[in-house]
């Protein structure tokens, strides 16, 4: 299950940053991906595997070779950024409408 | 497409309903995060008109104006439903509405608590090809991808 955890622990690793913003350009093999990249393949793999697991990507095999991409919807990621939101918009009411000076914003 | 759930929030706040339903709503500038804005320049208010129908939208320091959405259901100071219409590439679209329900249940005349659910997560999903250039437009998943980077940081 996609989880608001699993998707933030997903983009935390910079490594998995830049994969996910590589197949923001298109679906990649993992060699394709892990070229230019300063990890080795089986690590690219690994991040793969956590970006899959929150949802974020998804895979198919192609032959002997298996082709990521981003989740067609994105779903996921964005549910995860609008929970978020509203965490902080929330607080930030909260605050203000107990402030005194809230009164007469 | 799949259905994905709401997002449900709540908040307990200190004072009366009447009072948490207004600074929600009329002073809603006194506390939403200024750097949170779809316009190109820095945000300089939030508006939400308070009426059935009123806009709820964003002016920039420079004057220009982008709609977010509108007010769906307007009953003060029980709850409002608002029209988030801005898609993932964070740009508003007129086509796409998802509900933004929040209800002011008076715990006691002092004490409110503030239910918020977003809902219709899925509609975001609906024009695929939409959200598909926002994977590659610089403001949309990269935006994002900014966003989470700042929360994560």
């Amino acid at each position: 299950m996609t989880t608001y955890q699993t998707v933030l622990s997903g983009l935390a690793d910079p490594t998995r940053r830049s994969i996910f913003e590589r197949l923001g350009s298109g679906p990649r093999a993992v060699v394709e991906l892990a070229d230019g990249l300063p990890v080795s393949r089986p690590a690219v793999s690994q991040h793969l595997r956590v970006l899959k697991e929150a949802g974020l990507v998804i895979d198919r095999r192609v032959g002997t070779r298996r082709i990521y991409q981003l989740n067609p919807d994105g779903l996921g990621a964005l549910r995860a950024y609008l929970d978020r939101f509203w965490d902080r918009a929330l607080a930030d009411f909260k605050a203000a409408a107990e402030s005194e000076q809230g009164e007469d914003r | 497409m799949n259905t994905i759930d709401a997002v449900r929030k709540s908040v307990t706040v200190g004072v009366p309903a009447d009072r948490a339903f207004r600074v929600f709503t009329e002073g809603i500038d006194g506390w939403w995060f200024r750097e949170h804005h779809i316009g190109a320049s820095e945000l300089k208010e939030v508006v939400l008109e308070p009426r059935a129908g009123g806009r709820w939208y964003e002016i920039g320091v420079d004057g220009t104006e982008c709609q977010w959405g509108h007010v769906l259901q307007w009953d003060p100071p029980h709850r409002i439903v608002l029209a988030w219409q801005i898609d993932a590439t964070w740009h508003f679209d007129p086509k796409l509405v998802t509900e933004v329900e929040v209800r002011f249940i008076a715990d006691t005349p002092e004490r409110t608590t503030v239910e918020l659910e977003h809902r219709d997560l899925e509609r975001f999903g609906a024009d695929r090809d939409t959200m598909r250039s926002g994977f590659d437009s610089p403001d949309g998943w990269q935006g994002l991808l900014d966003r989470f980077g700042q929360a994560t940081a």
